[in-house]
């Protein structure tokens, strides 16, 4: 029996953290992911006992995370593009230590206190590390309301099996936007010892969750391990989705909320006769290297778009190595680009047409 | 080593036999060894970190309670508290480490958090993190080293330094005009409704080792009771290495310059009593 529901993305991801058996939600009101915290503060509670606490601050939260995220219970936190930076210390020491968890970042337009509409100005900072030091998140990007809960579930079970934090990579307008979403059953809250986390001396001796190895030969041994992770989840984790590639001499590459506009623009394309392809990045790190390099193999051009300055086009430039042509559209500052004006942008970069 | 000692040393071999004293029977005094490793000391000679170390590994002990306890070690000298203390340990980033309790203690309410943090840690960078966890009363232990000074980074000033007390950022002395006062950060945290026991202590002196080690005790005691709320115990301490004094003098410094300004004693108390 199908459970649906019209949900906003932020009530949808909230909803789904709580069916997942999420422990513990620790974070800090920013618009416009708000929903996020006062929709747990509502719910969650009644429902699971799962922990809901508003912090100080972001990075009190992600230190709580840090924290809660030690004992090996499922924990996670949401936020948006000023306190995602603020997080970012916090993130690098969990990525070191190791520990599993679930980030959010609703993204909207900077730099600085920027604006409350969606942006993807955050694709740097979330896919190349963000914080000090070498390390990687896995990204993953939902386009639809239903991706933002459908994500929760899954970025738990990545983060597990990789010992990884996992960040969902949406924007204002995914967490603001109604639709209709179907939502999973309810999961027990289960806890278990999985042999590395600190929940009171077991046997042994103490066990030490620490991000600190101050010989080099050690630290270096640690980014040795943590890039053959990085190096198993490339290999293994890649998610892409793509629509009417085989045939196209064109093709568009975008990721979340701006690949659904783009298939729009695609549509408008054919109807034109030219024929247009779209490639949308799910996991944005794992990035879909080999994908586009063989999907876009025939392709006479790529029109790469993102709500921000092009962030992802140097990833998809680096993907076909100079093998296709590579043209960047996109807006910045919150504003949505429109179906048409992606045609427009595709026609006058590639076909020279339209002025 | 000089021909004295070495007489002595054969004199007293062939008067007892070690292994004949070395008798379970005879052991007045022993280290913890349950709740503390045997590792080479990394604390400079006569610095306070080491015995408020021992004195947790006791408490742990003789409340039986090492697999109960959770702790948080801070950025500062006693990073690497979990060299010495053989408990579950989470490492918190500089001034988070009450946040990192807070997460800990609210997925693990039953098990025993507390954080061990320096001046530095608490009442700069941790500020914020300081008053908001003892604010929401959260049921942990704060165990609070104030040396005055930045021992790990080489001896700046603190936010407890004293004025015109000399660091390598005030090298002609704290001008509180300039720099600011000194943080009794002690005696805000006390004012907070969400705090139940707050105190001030040292360990320069063997009574005051056992104070503190009282203060350790109780505060894991009103936690393990229920804990209506932060428990908060600030150890005044010494840096030998960075006051550049020898452990002896920086003692007497500590009693004559730090303790008037932050006198010992309790600050509140769950029964409202002071003592
Ligand atoms: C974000 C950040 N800023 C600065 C530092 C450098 N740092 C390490 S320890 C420390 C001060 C420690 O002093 P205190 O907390 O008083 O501890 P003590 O060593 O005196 O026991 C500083 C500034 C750091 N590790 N991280
Ligand atoms: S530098 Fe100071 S605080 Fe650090 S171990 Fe030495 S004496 Fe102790
Ligand atoms: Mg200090």
């Amino acid at each position: 029996m199908k459970e649906l529901k019209l949900m906003k993305g932020n009530e949808a991801l909230a909803e789904a953290a709580i069916r997942a058996g999420c422990d513990a939600y620790f974070g800090y009101p920013i618009t416009p992911q708000s929903e996020v915290l006062e929709y747990l503060s509502r719910e969650a509670d009644k429902r699971t006992g799962m922990v809901v606490l508003q912090a100080e601050s972001e990075v009190a939260s992600i230190n709580m995370v840090y924290g809660a995220a030690g004992t090996g219970k499922k924990v996670m936190t949401s936020s948006s593009s000023p306190g995602m930076s603020l997080m970012q210390e916090g993130i690098s020491y969990i990525a070191c230590a190791e520990l599993p968890c679930l980030l959010v970042n609703v993204n909207r337009g900077g730099p600085g206190l920027g604006t409350i509409q969606p942006a993807q100005g955050d694709y740097f900072q979330s896919v190349k590390g963000g914080g000090h030091g070498d390390y990687r998140l896995i990204v993953l990007a939902p386009s639809t309301v239903q991706e933002m809960a459908d994500f929760v579930e899954l970025s738990f079970e990545l983060a597990f099996k990789y010992r990884n934090p996992v960040l969902i990579l949406t924007d204002g307008a995914l967490g603001q936007m109604m639709e209709k979403v179907e939502l999973k059953v309810q999961k027990e809250r289960k806890f278990e010892d999985l042999g590395w986390t600190t929940t009171g001396r077991n046997n042994g001796n103490g066990r030490v969750i620490t991000s600190l190895h101050l010989k080099p030969d050690q630290m270096e041994e640690i980014n040795i391990h943590l890039q053959k992770k990085y190096k198993t989840i490339e290999e293994n984790e890649v998610r892409v989705e793509s629509k009417n590639c085989e045939d196209a001499e064109y093709i568009i590459t975008a990721y979340g909320l701006v690949a659904r506009i783009c298939n729009k623009a695609a549509e408008l394309a054919r109807e034109k006769g030219i024929k247009v392809g779209v490639i949308r990045p799910i996991t944005l790190f794992p990035f879909p290297k080999k994908e586009i390099k063989e999907l876009t193999k025939n392709a006479k051009g790529i029109l790469d778009v993102e709500m921000n300055a092009g962030q992802m086009v140097e990833d998809v430039r680096l993907a076909v190595e100079g093998k296709v042509p590579v043209e960047f559209h996109g807006r910045m500052g919150g504003i949505v680009p429109s179906p048409e004006e992606i045609l427009e942008k595709l026609e006058e970069k590639f076909i020279g047409g339209v002025v | 080593m000089n021909e004295r000692r070495m007489l002595d040393d054969q004199h007293f071999e062939t008067m007892i036999e070690e292994e004949s004293i070395c008798t379970s029977s005879n052991v007045v005094y022993d280290a913890p060894h349950k709740a503390l490793y045997d590792t080479p000391m990394h604390y400079c000679p006569g610095c306070g970190h080491g015995v408020v170390h021992r004195l947790l590994a006791e408490v742990f002990e003789e409340m039986d309670i090492i697999k109960e306890v959770i702790g948080v070690a801070p950025v500062g000298c006693s990073v690497l508290a979990y060299n010495y203390l053989n408990i579950d340990m989470s490492e918190a980033a500089h001034g988070r480490a009450s946040a990192v309790a807070t997460g800990i203690k609210r997925v693990l309410p039953d098990k025993l958090v507390f954080s061990y943090q320096g001046d530095g840690d608490l009442a700069a960078i941790g500020t914020g993190e300081t008053i908001h966890t003892c604010n929401r009363g959260e049921n942990i232990l704060i165990l609070f080293i104030n040396n005055g000074i930045y021992g790990m980074t080489g001896g700046q000033m603190a936010p407890t330094t004293l004025p015109g007390m000399k660091s390598t950022t005030s090298p002609f002395g704290r001008n509180v005009e300039t720099m600011g006062n000194p943080l009794k950060i002690t005696d805000l945290v006390a004012q907070l409704p969400g705090t139940v026991y707050v105190t001030r202590q040292a360990v320069h002196k063997p009574v005051n080792v056992r104070k503190t080690k009282k203060a350790i005790q109780k505060a894991f005691e009103y936690q393990q009771n229920g804990g209506k709320g932060t428990c908060f115990i600030e150890v005044v301490s010494n840096c030998p290495s960075n006051w550049k004094m020898t452990p002896l003098d920086s003692n007497k410094w500590m009693e004559e310059n730090m303790l008037p300004f932050y006198p010992l004693g309790d600050l509140k108390t769950p029964s409202g009593k002071e003592n």
